[in-house]
């Protein structure tokens, strides 16, 4: 696969050569696992792995927990009750997919951050950039409706909340609500219908994820050093790259296995510890909690959706020239979805030539400045609206854009990059030389 | 190995501190022992059988455990009464079934049902509904100030921990409320800590199942993770330490 020269596949005599001349799964598997990777790729590129894994592990534990769960708004709470003190380790299976979502999330943005910093998302690669957002658009989705399912007061006032996002569309925004509901408000017909897609929508992510490793075993791995690996030869290119089996698959293998006691320790001693106690009421329409606070991983894009308030200049500007069209609520979602559009546009906004963030000596400020304005719009998401936090949520929310829409552009002509290693090889050597006194 | 023993107690000593499990954003509720906290907590069964004499005699008057049925008293790491008990238990209780359209009474199999009185939350899952929730429990019940209002026809008691200062619940426990079968002082502070405990045990019923699984599953994977430490030494080696 790709372009990069390796071994290619020779079935062994008998049943492989039989079944390679009628389907060459066994060609499609020695290619994708044998793929050449280069060989200085640091413990950030684990991610990849990991979100496999979690795909697996919730759709497992989804089919499991579907087999005792009932959607229905009469008997969904007292289902999700009868999986964890009657259903064979039913505890055990909810409280692993209900975590495991915090632990996709978290791999996510690592992934995300990664790609970010090492320019992964440049050219050739764009393409598996964009599917890397409507999957992470996807994975948002699919969470948003997982959460509703329990039928708690936070999975009931969450729904009413996020729905009425679509509502603040000018025009079509009501009826868009009511369809979206199947209804004038969240009831039994949302529950189905969130029900069916958040069985779909896992499928339809790993429809994606095969596309999105097809995309970049075509362009191969990016790399610490952003250099691509030599395509003069199989020599040369063996030089720059080891076969993701073994040597990767042991390596992320070793992380993952890290990760998981981490996440065996979270669901075994404090598995309530990333949810809220809201959710364990029954949901009651006459009831509205004090504070309605999303899941911990929207909550940089809900900071985004409530920092601008009608009281903003760019608000009101955008309300004056569209004769009110645009009000506050929805110059507010269109901020939250502009947020991920202009991560997605990131190939086309970022002019520098160089592709890793190591070369860049300017770029490694305002984007560690990014994952700390990230870090700070997911503690104000949590906030209430009210001083100083909407004024944080501003600024944090502006510099989102800017980093993206501003920065980005003007730093690919505004600052020097260092020089780059020629090859990976020169990069891995120099790193093996300082080493090697100390081993 | 250094490096990845050190990594580990990094993470062991984050999560045996206490930081992590008792954050939370009230400062007016008490800090109390309880025997299942921390990672290696586990419930006391004779705390909860005492709490549970506490909910029978004083809160099942008005509140439900409809998520909790008689045969759980019986379950292991719960109030583990025996089978006759649970069964002895269960007949002082008469329900109605629908099938003989008629009262009779009840077995193991059945469940505590639902609040006698309206707006008397049903509390199987209370522990866990609140932030530090059995703790939560334990303080509101203490902390009563003996005033009274009335207010739209209804009235309310003066309590320091409920939102507001006024709650429609009137003063619950007082101390002496129950007579210990295992001769327990039943203080107010004993009696509200056991029927806390027991609530928690009624929300979280498989907690201590729960940690011993987690405990095995981290060492487990931690072993497995030394393991796969020196297979990825091993097999990085010629490229990483090649002779120039």
């Amino acid at each position: 696969m790709g372009g990069i020269p390796h071994d290619k596949y020779e079935p062994k005599k008998g049943f492989e050569t039989w079944l390679d001349k009628r389907l060459p799964i066994g060609r499609l598997m020695y290619d994708t696992l044998m793929i050449p990777t280069p060989k200085n790729l640091n413990w950030m590129w684990i991610w990849g792995v990991v979100l496999t894994f979690c795909l697996v592990l919730q759709i497992i534990t989804g089919i499991v927990l579907v087999m005792h769960y009932t959607p229905h708004v009469d008997n969904a709470f007292d289902s999700v009750e009868h999986i964890m003190r009657d259903v064979n380790g039913g505890w055990a299976i909810r409280y692993i997919h209900a975590n495991g979502a915090s632990l996709f999330f978290i791999a996510v943005y690592m992934h995300i951050f990664r790609g970010l910093y090492y320019g992964s998302y440049k050219e050739p690669r764009e393409v598996t950039w964009i599917i890397g957002m409507l999957i992470y658009l996807a994975m948002m989705a699919t969470a948003f409706m997982g959460y509703v399912l329990p039928w708690g007061q936070m999975s009931f006032w969450g729904a009413t909340v996020i729905t009425g996002l679509f509502g603040a569309i000018p025009l079509i925004g009501e009826s868009l609500q009511t369809w979206l509901l199947g209804g004038p408000a969240v009831d039994n017909a949302t529950l189905t219908r969130f029900f069916s897609l958040h069985y779909l929508l896992p499928f339809v992510i790993l429809g994606l994820v095969v596309t999105h490793i097809w995309a970049f075993h075509t362009t191969g791995n990016n790399n610490p050093t952003g250099v691509e690996v030599r395509r003069t030869s199989k020599e040369d290119a063996e030089k720059d790259t080891l076969p993701f089996f073994p040597y990767f698959v042991i390596k992320d293998l070793l992380a993952l296995v890290v990760i998981l006691a981490i996440f065996a320790a979270i669901v075994g001693f404090i598995p309530n510890y990333l949810g809220h106690p809201d959710n364990y009421i029954e949901a009651n329409p006459l009831v509205t909690p004090a504070h309605i606070v999303p899941e911990w991983y929207f909550l940089p894009f809900y900071a985004i959706l409530r920092a601008f308030t009608a009281d903003v200049w760019v608000v009101q500007f955008a309300s004056f020239i569209t004769g009110g069209i645009i009000d506050a609520k929805f110059f507010g979602v269109l901020a939250m979805f502009g947020a991920i559009a202009v991560m997605g546009l990131a190939p086309w906004l970022d002019t520098s030539s160089v592709r890793s963030g190591r070369y860049r000596p300017q770029f490694k400020w305002w984007f560690a400045l990014l994952v700390l304005d990230f870090l700070v719009l997911t503690w104000v998401g949590a906030k209430p609206a009210e001083q100083p936090y909407s004024t944080i949520s501003l600024i944090a929310s502006s510099y989102w854009f800017a980093y993206f829409l501003v920065i980005l552009p003007l730093l690919g002509v505004m600052e020097t990059p260092h020089d780059q290693p020629q090859t990976i090889e020169d990069d891995w050597d120099a790193n093996k030389k300082k080493i090697e006194p100390a081993e | 190995m250094k490096r990845i023993i050190t990594f580990w107690i990094f993470l062991i000593s984050i999560f045996v501190n206490n930081a992590v499990f008792s954050a939370g954003p009230t400062g007016k509720i008490e800090n109390i022992d309880f025997s299942f906290e921390g990672v290696f907590g586990t419930y006391d069964k004779n705390q909860l059988q005492r709490g549970l004499q506490v909910f029978t005699e004083v809160c099942a008057g008005c509140h439900g455990l409809k998520h909790v049925a008689y045969r759980n008293l019986g379950d292991p790491g719960g109030p583990e009464l025996p089978p006759e008990q649970v069964k002895a238990y269960a007949a002082q209780f008469d329900i109605y079934d629908p099938e003989l359209d008629d009262e009779r009474s009840a077995i193991p199999s059945d469940y505590f049902g639902d609040s006698m009185v309206e707006n008397a939350p049903n509390l199987s899952l209370m522990a866990k509904a609140r932030v530090k929730g059995p703790e939560y429990i334990t303080t509101l019940l203490r902390s009563y100030n003996e005033e009274e209002k009335e207010q739209a026809g209804s009235v309310l008691y003066g309590n320091k921990l409920y939102p507001g200062g006024w709650i429609a619940m009137a003063q619950p426990l007082w101390g002496d409320d129950v007579e210990y079968m295992d001769g327990t002082e039943a203080s107010l502070e004993q009696q509200s800590e056991d029927v806390a405990a027991f609530l928690m045990w009624a929300a979280e019923p498989k907690l201590n199942v729960r940690k011993e699984t987690g405990f095995r599953a981290v060492l487990l994977l931690m072993l497995l993770s030394v393991l796969l430490y020196f297979t990825n030494k091993k097999l990085w080696a010629p490229y990483k330490n090649k002779k120039a």
